[in-house]
């Protein structure tokens, strides 16, 4: 597939899709590139939509990965505001919501992964919102300010980014979730705890163990939610942050193999077909030093996909194995995450959470598996690396703060 | 506006107009310059946009934040003149500087 007039058409312009089109250019691809998003704008940054965008510390100019020129400088045929509709994978061709067929040499699937919709009573109400576009997040920021309240649907990371820029805002804000705390699907209880008490202290109320059973709402707006326990919580304005679902239905009805996304090699390519590529929140992947394939939702993930897929389509080497890892802020905590707490056998627990400034070790046997790095940046940076190594560590060692973490590795 | 040259590992040089108030990352990132992948965007939360910094331009691009500090710390080949890009902000007063890359941003 080296050829150098080979036509690669990405499907999907978010930070994967634009990553892969901008790093084939850079490895020297000479062929067309074609790149299909449905959004209206180019390709952009995701995270600070929560974050620095959502706070008015960042603007569009610097949300855009490339600037708009960049494409057509670049012989990139950018065609925003289109969705594919059909995969012919015998003709190699896709068909555009624009009524346009274009054929691929090579195909990468960068189709993302949508908000889950809570299917209850009200979901439609103006001022329902998700948060997963820059759309989104421009409905969101006009509805939260002093003296609006917030309800946010989903204790997970997404909602309390918005729940700790809610409150930066001026706003009241209400996080409900179903499960009895905080992040129950992706960190540990000590961490949920840190962040309930963390939030609490900065005015935010939670609702736990807290089913919601649907919106009110006065002339099509909403103005509460409704809850299984008979009480109801007035509200301004609505985040729904329970979730997302693969966009992998274009795959699948291709005939590609799909498990939770489409499911790919090291490379990224289907392994149903050589010339269809998946990367980002739709590839279900091979991740080697947990032994096993999973989807991820996250930007390192999106931006290491588009790396391999690139690099498998000009035939460079293949990008040596990453350790997965993600941030999130909230006031003024940076946490960061190494690895995944697979097959874990023991929590340990480094540094001080009231000091907020501490990481949570997950071990299996006297290996690391994943890093919570709170304000800790030299355990997150060293934790990817004893991830990455498989290097069994000192457990007596690594629960000492007063002991570096290079000493640690050492 | 100031021009920064970006210099690849292997030597390549790349000189670009960066407009005042992005970051030196933001920079090399939005003009597709090898070298620098800033995984996290200007986070400062994963040290893959080290470079570094040109000795004539040290006192002028600024010390190192605290946050910088220890993420620099763990990455590979770090130099006195070491720097995250994403800190180091654009002004009129840096027309001119050079940075260079180090071999792997890992």
């Amino acid at each position: 597939m080296s050829e150098p007039a080979a036509h690669v058409v990405i499907l999907g312009a978010g930070h994967a899709g634009g990553t892969a089109a901008a790093l084939l250019r850079q490895y020297g691809h000479a062929g067309p590139i074609t790149l299909v998003g449905e959004e209206p704008i180019a390709p952009y940054q995701r995270p600070p939509l929560s974050k620095a965008w959502l706070k008015g510390e960042a603007d569009a100019d610097s949300l855009a990965l490339k600037p708009l020129e960049f494409y057509a400088e670049h012989d990139i045929d950018f065609r925003p505001g289109v969705r594919a509709e059909s995969l012919n994978r015998g003709a190699r061709t896709v068909g555009l919501s624009d009524g346009a067929t274009v054929s691929y040499d090579a195909l990468i699937l960068a189709t993302g992964a949508r908000a889950i919709a809570l299917p209850i009573a009200g979901k439609d109400l103006a001022g329902v919102m998700s948060l997963r576009t820059a759309a989104d997040a421009e409905a969101l920021k006009a509805a939260i300010g002093p003296g609006k309240t917030l309800a946010v649907v989903g204790g997970g990371y997404i909602g309390l980014e918005v729940a700790a820029s809610g409150r930066a805002l001026g706003a009241e804000v209400v996080v409900l979730e179903k499960e009895d705390r905080l992040l129950a699907r992706v960190a540990c209880p000590q961490l949920s705890d840190f962040f309930q008490g963390y939030h609490q202290t900065r005015g935010v109320r939670f609702e736990l163990g807290c089913s919601v059973t649907g919106f009110e709402g006065k002339d099509g707006h909403v103005t509460g939610v409704t809850l299984a326990d008979g009480r109801t919580l007035a509200c301004d304005a609505v985040v729904v942050g329970v979730g997302a679902h693969p966009n992998d239905e274009l795959a699948k009805d291709a005939g590609l193999e799909c498990a939770r996304g489409v499911v790919v090699d090291l490379d990224a390519r289907s392994v149903t077909d050589p010339a269809v590529f998946a990367i980002g929140d739709v590839a279900h992947r091979p991740m080697p030093i947990y032994e096993r394939m999973f989807r991820m939702e996250s930007v390192p993930n999106a931006l290491e996909q588009a790396k391999q897929a690139a690099s498998a389509i000009v035939g460079r080497p293949r990008p040596a194995g990453e350790c997965p890892w993600q941030w999130s802020d909230q006031y003024d905590l940076k946490l960061q995450i190494a690895g995944y707490a697979f097959d874990t056998t023991e929590i340990l627990v480094r540094g001080d959470p009231a000091a907020a400034k501490f990481a949570i070790f997950h071990l299996k046997g006297d290996q690391v598996q994943s890093v919570e790095a709170i304000n800790a940046p030299p355990e997150f940076m060293m934790g990817k690396l004893l991830i990455l190594s498989r290097k069994p560590v000192n457990k007596a060692k690594l629960a000492d703060p007063s002991i570096s973490m290079k000493e640690v590795a050492a | 506006m100031a021009k920064i040259t970006y210099i690849e590992h292997d030597g390549t040089e790349h000189a670009i107009d960066v407009k005042t108030g992005l970051s030196v990352m933001e920079g090399a990132v939005k003009n597709n310059i090898p070298g620098i992948d800033a995984d996290c965007g200007g986070a400062c939360a994963c040290a893959t946009c080290h470079v570094y910094v040109d000795e004539a331009w040290l006192a002028k691009t600024g010390e190192r934040t605290a946050m910088e500090e220890s993420m620099l710390d763990f990455a590979e080949g770090v130099a006195e003149n070491s720097r995250l890009s994403c800190q180091i902000r654009v002004t009129d007063d840096l027309d001119g500087l050079r940075v260079t890359m180090p071999e792997s941003q890992h």
